[in-house]
């Protein structure tokens, strides 16, 4: 045992309904970069969250350093030398950076100590950040930068990193790999928490593989192929989109100078966007969290107005018109955030179902709504996307992330849109129902649709679009096709070409 | 150790039951509490709850009350809860009340002694307005500037108050009163006078109103566009938004049709029950309804039932002013009880018990 | 009119004296709302404070014993509202408005007994040399021990906030409950160790009503004070300072309509007692018209603990 870090044995964990961990073991040694690999849904979280003393298992045991472990509160876990750092930050945006770090840590030095202290360890590790800044002002890597020097300015033996690099751009997860391996060589063990293959493949030591709340296997990802890992992490075949030959038609969407100043105090104004999108295509807009991409969606379903010229539907200037007129004219949008804004929590089904389709579906009559035919259209919902609820009835929150995201981009395909835009359509969606998303999207563009992906996943946006284009702080770049693209120049794109972390970092 | 945790989706059977535990556990601690005062606490509830309706001696004199007391409640409740339902949270009803009454009386004194069959009919529609105009005020400052209505509207109570200090002793003040405070008696005045429709019923033209505004209410709410862009504002804003509601249209509709049936209420009360425009005409059912929304789930058909409770209660505690010397005070207190405990009683319908072993939250 | 009648001394004087429940209410609510809970029942636990404080005040002849009850009885009453809502889960405007009607029956049942009795009141604190400055002296150095004890709240509020750890702990809770949560905090027992200072302030602010700026019980006599404290936080963009300003603003226009009543201006005196109101719905339009409120970003949103 002299070489195990932390050891877990046996662990279950289980809510209502759902065993979110049954009977997991494996060990951490000192000084590697283990990887936790999993689906949505597959007992990730609930297993670190143990791990960091936020849950307590039903059933096993932990041991630290062949000392039994038991957290009852994250104090305990930091004060053992186990830090984490949240796939959805734990930050406070009014607060300052140093405020920030301060919070996290259990004996915090005076201000002035420890905003030297912070620059100190950001300057060590690559990882540049002002303690005097407000974090609200920050963009999300810089945020993610917080997290991790809070984390190291205690020292920790083991480092958790819940999904790191959702938020970031190829070069910052190039950043963010050499301060990893920094820690690793300065003996820190990481235990780290992702979906995607090649990064596990190029960063870890050891990869644990969990499906539906089990361990299937622990292996040395550089030994077993991407295609081996991603078997034992789905365990079913699925199928992959085809893209069908489409014919590219008449220009459908086109957006000419659109400027926006920002929403409320942390929003991304939106400057000079400017692309078009034909009948039959698929523009894919990638970026990281952050850049304009709510913003971006918001202008274009009419929740918030610009200048007429700024947004035309085929022939029609759109832009001063607000969502039920633009609707009315075939532009449908689904939004990222399915529960509160592209679906009220608490409403039914069929409620939701009317929430956009009252119009294009002539759900009303004279000023009265048709329940009967909101029903219906719901039902057909549910029963074209294979959306799984107990009845039409049921609230919108019941529903898992994935059927949800098919009820609302459902219910926007099956309103026969002339240009559909969605925000992040797979986002927190377990692979199946992914698939049946991305399909869909293509089938719509086959049958003469122009699409707007807007997405965080470049392998989704890879597979589905035609042309490529990157948000970076409101501002949107050249777009390419899709088959002239190099990961690299990808990267490039998203970063906003010229102001680059990458010079920091070589620096 | 017990927890809570949250249901998938609201419990039907607790919407309707959570009331109904709420009055039982009032009762329960209210009989306790006219113990700690003194009195027999079986027979105070029995006096409340029970002889307003069914006393030998009283109840000939107290039945009709309960439709006189009931009819502003819940036309003012009735306004409130879907201003409620909206997020949108209008605490001065009871202002908007006292500024209806003021202008319908205002005008109907203005026609004074005018026998026209028109006189009530314009002192309604001057009271609907002028609730009307009082709710606009915070409505439009929440739609220009964002400012808090809660605040405004509760501000504009005190000011309202103020208003009706002044007139009830000089603009509206009755010329053959002898230099007392107060308007003409509108109950001598058959053109203005909002008088009983059905002998010893207590049913008047505010009662009628607030039965077609319960009906109006739910058909507006369950069946209509509007109604539903209401709920969806206040369950889901950026979902509302998304689906093309304009918030600001939602903000005067509710705040405006709040005011509107509040002022109405005025009208009704000055006119009929009161009798007169005096300084305390307002018996705080302004406030008062509040609690009936809540207590009847923000729902037109709860709402009615809740506002014939609360009204059975004031009654009720009437008599038990009288017949057991119970402080009239309690009984207000006893009202924010029954909405305290509902409140608690409430969140069984989202959440449900849970018994789990040695976690901490 | 009589302008003359109007002594400056004494206006300054009863400035301070008008001013001090409100901000004693205030200082306390901006704490709670700080902890990111909206507590709308100031009013009512100000009213309670103020029978509570009288009662006490007079059973014992002593009126340091009724402030401690006062703030007490606003503590305990503040408890109802955190088990409320921080347990029960309650909406948080639904229970505060509930506590104000609550807090207006209770203190009309308590205070009946009292009506018409006069409480022993306050000494004036004359603070040596400073309170025998020509003018000065009287104006401001010579008030009893509340209006002193306010200032220095007020001082002591602005000192946690920002020196703090505690205080910084608290502002993080109210900014994102989540976080905290997720950093290991208590949410609940924060939030409701923020609402019981809260009530117990509120409590005091009541009793220095009844106690001191009247001295007598009579029903509704808060007259919406705690609904202007409520308005001041937001005047205040939740800062301690600010809210001390704020509080000496409206207590100067309290004073100042009195003032003018007395010397017979000729304004209405409906608009003249309206005007403490009308003032604070004009200053909340003026703060809300520039915008960045600075408000805590969880004000008002229950948390419950999923994991």
């Amino acid at each position: 045992m002299g070489d195990t870090l932390l050891s877990l044995k046996g662990l279950t964990k289980a809510y209502p309904g759902v065993v979110a961990n049954d009977d997991v073991s494996f060990d951490i040694r000192p000084g590697e970069i283990h990887a936790l690999l999993g689906e949505n849904g597959a007992g990730k979280s609930t297993l670190v969250k143990m791990i960091y003393g936020l849950v307590k298992p039903d059933q096993g045991q932990m041991t630290l350093k062949g000392a039994p472990y038991t957290p009852a509160e994250p104090r305990a876990a930091r004060a053992a030398g186990v830090a984490m750092v949240f796939q959805h930050f734990s930050l406070f945006d009014a607060l300052t950076v140093a405020e920030n770090v301060a919070l996290g840590m259990e004996n915090p030095p005076k201000p002035r100590d420890l905003a030297r202290q912070i620059r100190d360890v950001s300057e060590a590790y690559g990882l540049p950040l002002e303690p005097g800044r407000v974090v609200g002002t920050l963009s999300a890597g810089e945020r993610q930068r917080v997290e991790i020097i809070r984390c190291l300015l205690q020292n920790p033996r083991l480092l958790i990193m819940d999904e790191p690099t959702s938020v970031l751009t190829p070069q910052e997860v190039d950043i963010l790999f050499q301060t990893l391996r920094q820690l690793r060589a300065e003996g820190t063990s990481i235990l780290y928490i992702s979906h995607k293959l090649e990064e596990i493949r190029a960063l870890c030591d050891t990869a644990t593989i969990l499906r539906l709340g089990k361990k299937v296997a622990t292996c040395t990802p550089a030994d077993t192929t991407a295609r081996e890992l991603a078997e034992m992490m789905v365990g079913a075949s699925f199928n992959t989109p085809e893209p069908k030959p489409r014919d590219k038609g008449a220009v459908l969407l086109q957006v000419e100078g659109l400027s926006l100043a920002a929403p409320g105090n942390f929003g991304t104004p939106l400057r000079d966007i400017s692309f078009q999108v034909h009948a039959g295509e698929i523009l894919g807009i990638g970026g990281v969290a952050g850049n304009g991409q709510d913003e971006l969606l918001a202008a274009l379903s009419g929740e918030r107005r610009s200048m007429a010229q700024s947004v035309w539907l085929a022939e029609t200037a759109v832009g001063a018109m607000g969502p039920v007129k633009r609707r009315a004219l075939g532009l449908l949008c689904a939004p990222e955030e399915r529960l509160g804004h592209a679906a009220a929590p608490d409403l039914s089904l069929t409620e939701n179902a009317f929430l956009t389709a009252a119009k294009r579906q002539d759900l009303t009559k004279r000023g009265l709504i048709r329940w009967g035919e909101a029903r219906n259209f719901a039902d057909k919902i549910i029963k074209a996307f294979d959306v799984r609820t107990p009845s039409a009835a049921t609230a919108a929150r019941a529903l898992s992330g994935g059927n949800l995201q098919k009820f609302v981009i459902g219910r926007e395909i099956l309103q026969r849109p002339r240009v559909l835009v969605v925000n992040q359509p797979t986002w927190g969606v377990d692979a199946a129902a992914a698939a049946a998303i991305r399909q869909a999207l293509l089938d719509l563009a086959a049958s003469g649709a122009a699409i707007v992906v807007i997405s965080q996943d470049l392998d989704e946006l890879m597979e589905v679009s035609d042309r490529f284009g990157a948000l970076n702080e409101g501002r949107l770049s050249v777009i390419h096709p899709v088959e002239t693209l190099t990961l690299d120049q990808i990267g490039l794109m998203m970063g906003g070409a010229h102001d680059m972390e990458v010079a920091h970092a070589h620096a | 150790m017990i927890r809570l945790e949250k249901r998938p989706q609201p419990s039907k059977a607790w919407i309707w039951s959570a009331p109904i535990v709420a009055v039982l556990l009032t009762m329960i601690v209210g009989g306790l509490m006219f113990m700690a005062l003194g009195s027999d606490p079986f027979e105070a509830i029995r006096t409340i709850f029970w002889d307003p309706m069914f006393h030998p001696q009283f109840a000939a004199y107290s039945r009709p009350q309960l439709l006189v007391k009931a009819g502003p409640l819940i036309l003012i409740a009735i306004g409130l809860s879907i201003g409620f339902r909206a997020g949108i949270w209008n605490i001065g009803a009871e202002g908007q009340y006292i500024i209806g009454a003021v202008c319908g009386a205002a005008a109907g004194l203005a026609f004074y002694p005018s026998d026209s069959i028109w006189i009530f009919p314009l002192m309604v529609l001057c009271g609907i307005l002028g609730g009307w105009v009082w709710a606009m005020i915070p409505a439009l400052l929440k739609v220009k500037f964002g400012t808090n209505e809660i605040l405004v509207s509760l501000m504009l109570v005190y000011v309202a108050q103020n208003v009706l200090n002044s007139v009830a002793s000089g603009l509206l003040r009755n010329p053959e009163g002898m230099g007392f405070p107060g308007s003409r008696n509108f109950k001598q005045w058959d053109a203005a006078h909002n008088s009983e429709l059905l002998m010893n019923t207590g049913m008047h033209w505010g009662v009628v109103a607030a039965f077609i505004a319960v009906l109006g209410a739910y058909v507006l709410m369950s069946q209509h566009i509007l109604g539903f862009q209401i709920r969806l504002s206040g369950e889901a804003p950026r979902a509302a938004r998304f689906a093309g509601v304009n918030p600001s249209r939602i903000i005067v509709f509710c705040l405006g049709l709040a005011g509107a049936l509040a002022g109405a209420a005025g009208l009704f009360e000055a006119t009929g029950p009161a009798g007169q425009i005096t300084t305390t005409f307002n018996a705080g059912y302004g406030f008062t309804a509040i609690i009936v929304a809540f207590l009847g789930r923000l729902h037109p058909v709860g709402i009615l039932l809740a506002g014939l409770l609360m009204a059975l209660t004031y009654i009720g505690g009437e008599l038990a002013q009288l017949m057991l010397g119970l402080p009239g005070a309690s009984i207000q207190l006893f009202q924010g009880m029954l909405l305290f405990f509902l409140l608690a009683v409430d969140v069984f319908t989202n959440y449900r018990l849970a018994l789990t072993g040695k976690e901490t939250v | 009119m009589d302008l003359s009648s109007i002594n400056p001394v004494l206006l300054v004087a009863s400035i301070m004296i008008s001013a001090t429940p409100i901000l004693l209410a205030a200082i306390g609510e901006m704490v709670v709302e700080k902890s990111g809970v909206l507590n709308l029942g100031v009013e009512g636990m100000m009213i309670t404070g103020a029978v509570v404080g009288f009662a006490a005040a007079v059973g014992t002849s002593s009126p340091e014993v009724g402030f401690v009850a006062a703030a007490v009885a606003g503590a305990a009453l503040s408890l109802v509202f955190a088990l409320l809502t921080q347990v029960f889960l309650s909406n948080q405007v639904a229970t505060g408005l509930g506590l104000t009607l609550a807090g207006l029956g209770l203190s009309s049942l308590l205070g009946k007994p009292y009506e018409g009795m006069k409480s022993p009141t306050l000494p004036k604190l004359d603070i040596p040399v400073l309170s025998d400055l020509p003018v000065v002296g009287r104006m401001l150095f010579s008030h009893d021990m509340m209006v002193y004890l306010s200032m220095v709240l007020v001082l002591a509020v602005w000192a946690f906030l920002k020196f703090t750890r505690a205080g910084l702990i608290l502002k993080a809770v109210g900014e994102s409950h989540e976080s905290a949560h997720a950093l290991g905090y208590k949410v609940v027992r924060i939030r409701v160790a923020a609402i019981v200072f809260g009530g117990a302030c509120a409590g005091l602010g009541g009793a220095y009503i009844s106690l001191v700026r009247v001295p007598q019980w009579t029903e509704g006599m808060t007259a919406g004070a705690g609904w202007i404290a409520l308005a001041i936080v937001v005047f205040a963009s939740w800062r301690a300072g600010r809210v001390m300003i704020g509080a000496y603003l409206f207590g100067g226009v309290t004073v100042l309509q009195l003032n003018l009543q007395a010397a017979g201006a000729k304004v209405p005196v409906a608009l003249l007692s309206a005007s403490p109101y009308l003032v604070t719905i004009i200053v909340l339009v003026i703060i809300s018209a520039r915008g960045a409120h600075a408000a805590p970003a969880s004000l008002g949103r229950s948390f419950h603990a999923t994991r």
